[in-house]
């Protein structure tokens, strides 16, 4: 009995604590909406960020979208050839890009080089009482640190995501073509055959979530750090792993949203074969 | 700043004949663990007060509380008249340029050069940038003995000394009716500490500011304080002991028959490391010794 309860005890307190971060980051989402609709944002703290966010992350969700375009190339080319379909190597490989690699690796790439970043200098910024200081100086942290981040996250993750899968489609076609010489015309046609303008717009679409999501968990976990060195290290580890984890969960209620929406107007879909 | 702006800020307590700062039986709390309990202080304008006590008696807290950056778990902190715990976002944002806060680290923000830095408040609080705003940063600066070409630098370019400085220029440039210092003095040379006293005092002269220092630095407090109060942490205290062992001018400190207070003010650590020998359990024969000595000297001040 004893045990019994030590073990509800535990996972009570998880539950809990579950609960009430859980509450936390809804009322801190809840404040960063009030002051991004009530007071507009100085274009002094927009900028910077969208800097960072924008033009700083293009080469490497560039460099890495090439990169997963050529890879998706070498994994199907031999199952495809196999049963004569190497010229659908194209459909196969941007419609994965454009409505799931791109957006996820844009994402992925936005939670790893900007929303850990995020939270390692919110969490610096709370260590070394600069927010306090912001405060102090009738300045509204939610408003001055997070809404510009927020916007630049959102705002600019559907370019980033073009760009990964454009750059995807890129690398994916120089490997199938060039290197591998599949039919071009083939390879391209087929590609428009197969992958549509909704395909686009819902790996787009889906961006946007994930953008916002990067940005409140990685604000939030820079908020919340702990003091010291090891605090920021923390606070910049779970916002990466949060916002990583997220993203992927968020993916699968969208798809199921999105393929809900897509039936709706094609029933019968695009076919492959 | 325009000085009729100055003057407009600073009307409003001139000829107010009760406190400009006051703490009505406020306690603060972090879960179970009491930080502060009902401490209760009054502070007249102009007057400059340091609040001494070592580390963990909840000296910081108690300066947060004051500028509204911690919600005491109760009582009120009342500024000209006000209890700034009930105001509204926007009210406490009015009230805010009224408070300057000199961070124990200086807190400068790492992103901005230190012109960005000094202009901030102004910048907040709706001075249009242009020549008079460049005028009042380079003041400023000029103020707390620093050139002008510090101003395109990052803090991380600057010395400590010099980020104290320049924490103290941030706070001023609005001329505050309240200044806040966080140990100002902490982790500065000697030289240095004294050029920090010595713009408290200056600033002082210059208009007549209300200034709270928390310092452990007892050179500091003395030279520059108008009075002194001294916190003990709560969790030492005997039942029903009031936290606030010492309130009066700094020349009485001496004459206190508080042994705490003498203690501290002639950093002795004396029961408190007897305290801590005994909670270890110290076995070492020179710790023994350290013991014995500690306790024949209290005898003998007995």
């Amino acid at each position: 009995m004893n045990n019994l309860s030590r073990v509800l005890s535990a996972w009570g307190g998880v539950v809990v604590q579950g609960l009430t971060t859980l509450g936390d980051i809804s009322l801190f989402t809840l404040q960063m909406f009030v002051w991004m609709f009530t007071v507009r944002p100085k274009r002094e703290t927009l900028m910077p960020n969208f800097y960072a966010v924008g033009v700083l992350s293009l080469p490497v969700v560039a460099l890495t979208g090439t990169f997963i375009g050529m890879v998706l190339a070498i994994q199907s080319y031999h199952q495809f050839k196999s049963i004569g379909m190497e010229t659908r190597l194209g459909a196969v490989i941007n419609m994965s890009l454009v409505r799931e690699l791109g957006p996820v690796l844009a994402a992925t790439m936005l939670a790893g080089r900007v929303g850990s970043a995020m939270a390692a200098v919110l969490g610096t910024m709370r260590v070394t009482e600069q927010i306090d200081a912001l405060v102090s100086m009738g300045a509204n942290p939610i408003h001055y640190l997070v809404v510009p981040r927020f916007l630049a996250c959102m705002l600019l993750i559907p370019a980033l995501t073009v760009m990964a899968d454009f750059m995807g489609i890129v690398g994916g076609y120089f490997y199938s073509v060039v290197v591998l010489g599949i039919d071009h015309a083939q390879y391209l046609q087929k590609s428009r055959d197969f992958v549509g303008g909704f395909d686009l717009f819902s790996g787009v679409f889906k961006s946007v979530f994930f953008g916002a999501t990067i940005a409140i968990v990685s604000c939030y976990r820079g908020f919340h750090c702990q003091p010291g060195a090891e605090g920021v290290g923390r606070a910049a580890t779970a916002a990466f792993v949060q916002s990583f984890v997220m993203i992927l969960a968020l993916d699968i209620v969208l798809n199921l949203f999105l393929d809900g929406v897509y039936f709706a107007i094609w029933p019968s879909g695009a076919k492959l074969f | 700043m325009d000085e009729s702006i100055i003057e407009q800020i600073v009307a409003p307590n001139s000829q107010s004949p009760s406190p400009i700062v006051e703490t009505v039986a406020m306690s603060l709390k972090f879960g179970r663990q009491v930080v502060l309990k009902e401490i209760s202080i009054q502070i007249p304008k102009g007057q400059t007060v340091a609040i001494i006590g070592e580390s963990g008696c909840g000296k910081t807290m108690l300066l947060k509380s004051i500028v509204g950056l911690v919600k005491p778990s109760s009582g009120k902190v009342i500024f000209d008249g006000q209890d700034i715990h009930t105001l509204n976002d926007r009210e406490m944002t009015g009230l805010r340029k009224r408070f300057g806060f000199v961070f124990q680290n200086a807190a400068l923000f790492d992103s901005m050069t230190i012109h960005q830095n000094i202009g901030f408040p102004l910048r907040q609080h709706g001075v249009p940038s242009g020549r008079q705003a460049e005028r009042m940063i380079l003041d400023g600066l000029a103020e707390v003995g620093l050139p002008s070409n510090v101003a395109s630098k990052k803090p991380s370019q600057l010395s400590g000394g010099m980020r104290k400085r320049v924490g103290l220029a941030r706070a001023l440039i609005l001329q505050p009716d309240l200044l806040l210092y966080d140990e100002p003095t902490t982790g500065l040379d000697p030289i240095m500490s004294d050029v920090i006293n010595e713009l408290m005092l200056r600033t002082r002269k210059r208009y007549p500011v209300t200034s709270i220092i928390v310092t452990h630095d007892m050179h500091s407090a003395r030279r520059v304080a108008d009075r002194i109060i001294m916190l003990y942490p709560y969790s030492r205290l005997q039942p029903g002991e009031s936290q606030i062992l010492f309130d009066g001018p700094p020349d009485s400190l001496d004459a206190t028959k508080d042994r705490r207070v003498r203690q501290f003010v002639q950093g002795e650590a004396g029961e408190r490391l007897m305290e801590m020998l005994s909670s270890r359990e110290h076995s070492d024969l020179d710790a023994h010794h350290l013991h014995d000595s500690i306790a024949k000297k209290a005898k003998h001040e007995e």
